[in-house]
């Protein structure tokens, strides 16, 4: 009951201003804690689709829940941990490279995690990798052995495996 | 024909048959309160402040079922609501308030008497709505009055720029409201009710848990159904009281921290708590650990966030309390519970309110008693802080909506405002305020518009010449350290009531208690105030500390 447990949240609104300062101020306003956070609008332009990662035991995230579901805007949660799903975040690294050694070095090992390049300068290289959780932190693990510069990642994405509805 | 928007504003509050609407005017809402000007059907109020003017929608809406209006200018006005509201929003009480706002163009720049209305009320509101576009106004209005009255009942916000409120278009109201995010869950699940009928079957120390949920979900009838058709015994807190009638020999009294023994040892040795409307406040559960230990809870609420998140539940069931009841009462019986039924009755006899007369000082417990024998029918408003509590103890409620006070918030200054909305929204019943000296100063300007309505308010002020309740927290925790609770600089509030215009009386012996509510009774030209000069030092018993069981109950007496 009191084991604290990670899950994703995929929340449905209305696509429109304030909604999102609603979501987040609730978790604020509550002390509940947000791990990551993702805005987008979906196919249809008039919703927007947050996912969220959090965590808490049990009686937390049902909190969360069903106080994301009293929010006037908010049209579906959904608790995508309770069921299988998928999940992928992309990171941008962006590495340090004095030299030509250590440069081919780094890129065979963006190969390892599939990443690609998608910027090159004389003494750095942005990196993309997209992947689950697991797989982003072993890439950025690895790759702060060469010297990140900087990183930037895009909070989790996920969606329920199969057809919905 | 193109209207301005504050007039379709106006057209729209009566298309939702809005007959008050209590405001303080100011810049950014001057439109409307112009457009209010030659209006009949919608009747402004002018409040004196605009904590008062959100009281007073809430008082009506409390006293009512419907749903009540406050207005307010930009800035200053709006963040004057804003006690109001929260009041509001704590209690479940239905009311929009409506905002001026600058104009669209200076949203954001710190225009003079901006103020961010929509980021300040997040929290304390249901929902809110920025109109920066006339064309959204009468839209916003429709689905506002949705939201503040079904489900969960709340406060909602109108936040509309001055230009919305000056620019023109066609007035179109639409005929039904339909918000694809927004479908309150009204009926239960007939499993859950169904294993809730089985657990009360079963139960050989059953009780009902009755709060503010039933009067808003007009359920009182249902309860009474229940509660008569089970013979079970009944508590109802301080939010529901008049849910169910306190005369009867069912009835518990209220629970919690100032509630009766016999319910907080009911709660401690029951074996079912069937709670409906109610929330397992911690005023209600004293430390949670201890709570009903024993028991299994049945929690019918409309709202699914509330369910679980204080005591764990055994069957939870989320819907409206008039339609969960009614389903219920279909398959429940006579329990089976006589042993259980003669030991509330003992706890009953034994432990009832009662308090020890000192010399010859007026009581505050008499002058309720008093108040109850000579206006047992009457709505009362009550404030906050001891006298509250000795209202709730001592006057004895058998009808819904005639019992108002801030239970969530616990706001002072909430009673006098409050009770003109009662009276307002409620013009053939008698009107008592129950106040407390350091309460009433906080809203009693709204005297003026009282006498000016010429409302015939009964307003009793228990007069302890402290902050009462806090002293008797430091009398008991804090070795009598009276930090910023003496209130005997306070005026003579029967001269000042003669200030504003109203009736004052004073009374200082127990024996002009009586003559003087009487008194009153004839006065229905205006508000009458009576300041009760009462026992300085008295305390509200019995007492569950905070932290403690209700097992702990301290008794007051021997
Ligand atoms: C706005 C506000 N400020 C402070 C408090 C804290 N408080 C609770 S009860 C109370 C004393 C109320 O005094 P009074 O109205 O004289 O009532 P009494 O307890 O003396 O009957 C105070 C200060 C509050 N509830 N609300
Ligand atoms: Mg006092």
């Amino acid at each position: 009951m009191d084991k604290e447990e990670r899950h994703i949240f995929s929340v449905m609104v209305e696509n429109r201003f304030g909604v999102l300062a609603r979501v987040v101020s609730l978790f604020s306003g509550r002390g509940f804690n947000i791990d990551s956070l993702n805005v987008a609008e979906t196919h249809d332009k008039s919703v927007s689709q947050i996912t969220l990662v959090t965590h808490g035991n049990a009686q937390i995230i049902e909190q969360i829940y069903q106080h994301l579901n009293r929010l006037i805007d908010v049209i579906e949660v959904t608790d995508l941990s309770a069921g299988t799903h998928v999940e992928r975040e992309i990171v941008l690294i962006k590495v340090a490279t004095d030299d030509a050694q250590k440069r081919t070095e780094i890129l065979q090992t963006a190969e390892v995690f599939r990443g690609r390049v998608i910027d090159m300068k004389p003494a750095s290289i942005v990196l993309e990798v997209t992947g689950d959780e697991g797989k982003l932190e072993a890439a950025i693990n690895i790759f702060s052995t060469y010297g990140i510069l900087e990183l930037a990642r895009t909070g989790k994405i996920a969606m329920m495996r199969g057809a919905t509805n | 024909m193109e209207l301005s928007g504050a007039q379709i504003l106006v057209d729209s509050l009566k298309r939702e048959g809005v007959e008050y609407i209590f405001g303080v005017n100011g810049g950014a809402a001057m439109p409307i309160f112009d457009a209010l000007y030659d209006e009949n059907e919608v009747k402004l109020i002018p409040m004196r402040h605009e904590q008062g003017a959100s009281h007073a929608a809430d008082g009506y809406a409390r006293a009512t079922g419907k749903v009540g209006v406050a207005l307010a200018t930009s800035g200053p006005g709006a963040t004057n609501l804003v006690t109001g509201i929260a009041t509001a929003y704590m209690d479940s009480i239905p009311m929009v308030a409506i905002t001026g706002q600058v104009f669209t163009d200076f949203i954001g720049s710190d225009a003079f008497q901006e103020c961010d209305v929509i980021g300040v009320t997040r929290p304390i509101c249901k929902h809110s709505y920025l109109i920066k576009d006339c064309e959204e106004v009468a839209d916003v209005v429709a689905e506002a009055f949705h939201i503040a009255s079904t489900g969960k009942q709340g406060p909602v916000i109108i936040d509309i720029a001055k230009d919305a409120q000056k620019n023109e278009t066609l007035f179109q109201y639409p005929e039904t409201v339909d918000i694809r995010s927004y479908k309150p869950q009204m009926h239960g699940d007939p499993a859950q009710i169904a294993k809730a009928a089985t657990l009360i079957k079963e139960a050989k120390k059953p009780m009902l848990y009755a709060g503010g949920g039933v009067v808003l979900a007009e359920a009182s009838e249902e309860l009474r159904e229940l509660t008569l058709k089970t013979q079970i015994p009944i508590t109802v807190t301080l939010m529901g009281l008049g849910a169910f009638p306190e005369t009867h020999p069912l009835a518990m009294e209220m629970p919690g921290m100032h509630g009766s023994c016999c319910a907080n040892y009911a709660f401690t040795d029951a074996d079912l708590i069937i709670a409906i409307g109610a929330r397992f406040d911690d005023r209600v559960t004293g430390d949670l650990s201890k709570f009903a230990p024993n028991a299994k809870k049945i929690h019918i609420d409309i709202d699914a966030s509330c369910i679980g998140k204080n005591v764990q539940v055994d069957v939870p069931i989320v819907g409206d309390a008039k339609n969960v009841l009614t389903e219920l009462n279909k398959l429940v019986d006579t329990a089976d519970i006589d042993p259980w039924r003669d030991q509330i009755q003992e706890w009953k006899q034994k432990y009832p309110f009662e308090y020890e007369q000192k010399g010859n000082k007026v009581m505050p417990q008499y002058v309720i008693e008093k108040i109850y024998e000579h206006y047992s029918d009457a709505i009362v408003v009550a404030d906050v802080g001891q006298h509250q509590m000795w209202a709730a103890q001592y006057f004895k409620f058998t009808e819904p909506r005639k019992w108002l006070n801030s239970g969530g918030l616990g706001t002072m200054g909430f009673s006098l405002p409050a009770a003109i909305g009662a009276q307002l929204g409620c013009p053939d019943d008698t009107v008592v305020n129950i106040n407390g000296d350091g309460s009433y100063i906080m809203t009693i300007q709204e005297l003026v518009p009282a006498i000016t309505m010429k409302l015939p308010l009964k307003i009793f002020i228990i007069n302890n010449m402290y902050l009462g309740m806090v002293r008797q927290w430091q009398e008991l925790f804090h070795n009598k350290r009276y930090s910023a609770v003496d209130y005997h600089d306070n005026p003579d509030f029967a001269l000042l009531a003669q200030a504003f215009g109203a009736t004052g009386l004073r009374v200082e012996h127990p024996e002009d208690v009586e003559p003087a509510l009487l008194k009153a009774k004839g006065i229905n030209d205006g508000p009458v105030v009576i300041d009760f000069i009462v026992d300085e030092e008295e305390n509200v018993f019995p007492m569950v500390p905070a932290g403690k069981g209700l097992g702990d109950v301290i008794r007051g007496l021997s």
